[in-house]
């Protein structure tokens, strides 16, 4: 593999003397401060006191540790191989894999508990949010902290739409995904000729804007207290109530989401979007109009982002401002760089984890959000390329 | 027939004259050279070639088309590509790739032909692909096409970065110090490839430091020095020119 190198590289805990990120004192002293706040001062001391031992005592070992982390990132290695082997649908073993992974989630309603099915459909809106974001940041390189926006707007456009005229689901659906790609025109026009960290300050103004217009502006919105009573969408005339219904009809908008924007990424549209993440000069020194494809990424990523909106607020039939808030921005950011920039199945993977480990984690509430918080930044320390291996968050462009 | 006419072309960086009143042609076919201490102001007057900037006053025409500038995409369009003085490959692409999105101006298929990938979809992938490889084996890299090119050696990195080029279709190509860094023996290798891609038909403009390289294979030297055109003329002359002798080794006391 091309990365080993560097991959090996992330993993040396032996280099650690203090003043380096890596070192057991920092990486004790950073956790017991972040629980110092809810057990005390003598709690965090404790907590730090044994990590540091424990942190010690594993550098100690550090020649085993070295081995059984080699061991891991081998596994690790293998399985993304197999993985990536029947992700290309290349051989008969790759579509048995496909069938068997189509059954399975096709199966999961009739043994699964209803509250795991709505996380799981929760989980499906989040895939869906987070491949749209994935295209602008992973692909075209361009980070937009403001990507709840077009999500706000795909909610809002359907909830108004169908409770203000009365326009059923299937309608809606599309003039509510031109109206979001639309505005992701609208976003990038100005957006584009900044770079970098102000391209960024600016894409979350627009979406705090898009968030204070639906919570102010009353008469339309009703402000605060949201939009209810929205239309569930129906198939031939069978309204989707059921929460298994929900569950494959999401389901296969997730897998039209991710089979168009694979195609697309492996056309020569998703690699002038790369090029242009690369380099842009060089991109443009070959020939690719760098402003029109960046347009092309907000607006399509926009479009995914939009549909996940449109799925929301026919799901929940209900949509209120503080959904969309700039959190949602951080946590489907969250989980593009989590799976691995740029990377589709790593994507998948990033925001299932997401949304399924804070509803597995709550038997210690407290703490869940401090475990998800820790567990995040100990991923950039030690692999900055996501889980996925896609391209890494420091030497991002 | 002259493929490229440059007329008083001036760049001003602020109050720093990067390049002053530079005229040249270059006739179809031919390989020139551009030469000049550093600071010369050669890689400006490749970018404003190439419309990574703008230039200041002065005539850029191509082909009898006046395209001063122009934006870079459509200067390759019309026929003109370059590299870089400090490689500028999709270093996390692979050298395949590389070649292939190099081909973006000439294709066409839209946003719908590759969700559903209709027969003019994959018809165009596999002739994008059948190319790319054509151009890598141009410059010898046929065996790396899966390589990620980052981690490829800086000399075929440098190779590589001209087939990328050449993958555009020019008519023109301007490269940026091709063998610097190099070893004798690569030197060697990249002036075969630079009279291979004139055999193609293509028109090669290269700033060069490496007197071997530019008397070798140019025909016509262009030598600036702070951003004027001090001489310029074939090979034997600027060998003898005192203009050139002065700028490179400083006046004679």
């Amino acid at each position: 593999m091309a990365e080993s190198g560097i991959q090996n590289s992330k993993f040396k805990i032996q280099d650690s003397k203090p003043g380096k990120i890596h070192s057991p004192f920092f990486i004790a002293l950073w956790l017991s401060l972040l629980f110092l706040p809810f057990k005390g001062i003598k709690a965090a001391s404790i907590l730090f006191v044994s990590l540091l031992l424990l942190l010690f005592i594993f550098r100690a070992f550090s020649g085993y540790a070295k081995i059984l982390m080699d061991k891991l990132n081998a596994m690790r290695e293998s399985i993304i191989e197999r993985f990536k082997a029947v992700y290309a649908g290349s051989e008969a073993s790759g579509m048995i894999a496909y069938s068997l992974l189509f059954v399975f989630l096709f199966a999961i309603p009739f043994f699964a508990k209803d509250y795991f099915i709505d996380v799981l459909i929760l989980a499906g809106i989040y895939i869906i949010l987070a491949q749209g974001l994935n295209i602008v940041v992973g692909f075209a390189g361009l980070l937009n902290l403001g990507f709840v926006a077009f999500y706000a707007i795909g909610a809002y456009s359907y909830a108004l739409l169908n409770t203000k005229l009365g326009i059923g689901f299937w309608p809606a659906l599309p003039l509510s995904l031109a109206l979001v790609t639309l505005s992701g025109f609208v976003l990038a026009v100005p957006a584009l000729r900044l770079k970098g960290d102000y391209l960024a300050i600016v894409t979350l103004g627009f979406g705090e804007i898009v968030r204070l217009v639906f919570n102010n502006w009353d008469s339309l919105t009703k402000g605060p207290n949201g939009i209810g009573g929205i239309e569930p969408p129906h198939l031939f005339e069978m309204h989707v109530s059921r929460l298994s219904h929900y569950y494959y009809f999401i389901l296969f908008f997730v897998v039209l989401t991710v089979f168009i924007i694979r195609r697309v990424k492996a056309s020569r549209i998703g690699r002038a979007w790369l090029a242009i993440r690369e380099d842009e000069i060089a991109a443009a020194s070959i020939g690719i109009n760098t402003i029109s494809y960046k347009l092309y990424a907000f607006a399509f990523g926009a479009f995914w982002a939009g549909l996940a909106g449109v799925l929301f607020a026919a799901k929940m039939q209900f949509v209120s401002p503080e959904s969309f808030t700039f959190m949602e921005s951080v946590l489907i950011l969250c989980m593009v760089i989590l799976g691995g920039l740029g990377s589709i199945p790593g994507i998948i993977l990033g925001s299932v984890i997401l949304v399924m480990l804070p509803e597995m984690l709550r038997e210690v509430q407290l703490y869940r959000m401090i475990a998800l918080g820790s567990g995040l930044v100990l991923l950039m320390i030690f692999r900055p390329q996501g889980i996925f291996g896609g391209k890494s968050v420091s030497s991002g462009g | 027939m002259y493929l490229l006419e440059v007329r008083d072309l001036t760049k001003h960086f602020g109050g720093i004259r990067a390049i002053e009143e530079v005229r040249f042609r270059a006739r179809e076919g031919s390989i020139t050279s551009v030469i000049g201490p550093n600071g010369a102001g050669k890689t400006t007057l490749f970018n404003c070639l190439t419309g990574i900037t703008r230039p200041t006053k002065g005539v850029v025409s191509f082909l009898n088309n006046e395209i001063t500038g122009i934006k870079p995409d459509k200067a390759v369009k019309l026929g003109i590509s370059r590299t870089f003085q400090n490689i500028r490959l999709f270093r996390e692409m692979s050298v395949l790739e590389n070649v292939m999105v190099s081909q973006h101006c000439r294709t066409r298929s839209g946003l719908l032909s590759a969700i559903i990938k209709n027969k003019a979809f994959k018809n165009e992938e596999q002739a994008i692909r059948e190319k790319a490889l054509e151009y890598l084996e141009l410059v010898g890299l046929e065996n790396y096409s899966d390589t990620v090119s980052g981690n490829l050696p800086y000399g075929s990195q440098k190779r590589l970065e001209i087939a990328r080029a050449v993958a555009t279709e020019p008519r023109l190509i301007l490269l940026d110090e091709p063998t610097a860094g190099m070893n004798p023996q690569e030197t060697a290798e990249m002036m075969g490839l630079i009279r291979k891609l004139r055999e193609l038909g293509k028109t090669v403009i290269l700033i060069e430091h490496d007197m071997k390289v530019v008397m070798g294979i140019s025909e016509n030297i262009v030598v600036l020095d702070h951003g004027v055109k001090i001489a310029e003329g074939t090979p034997e002359e600027i060998k003898r020119n005192p203009l050139v002798i002065e700028a490179y080794l400083g006046k004679e006391h």
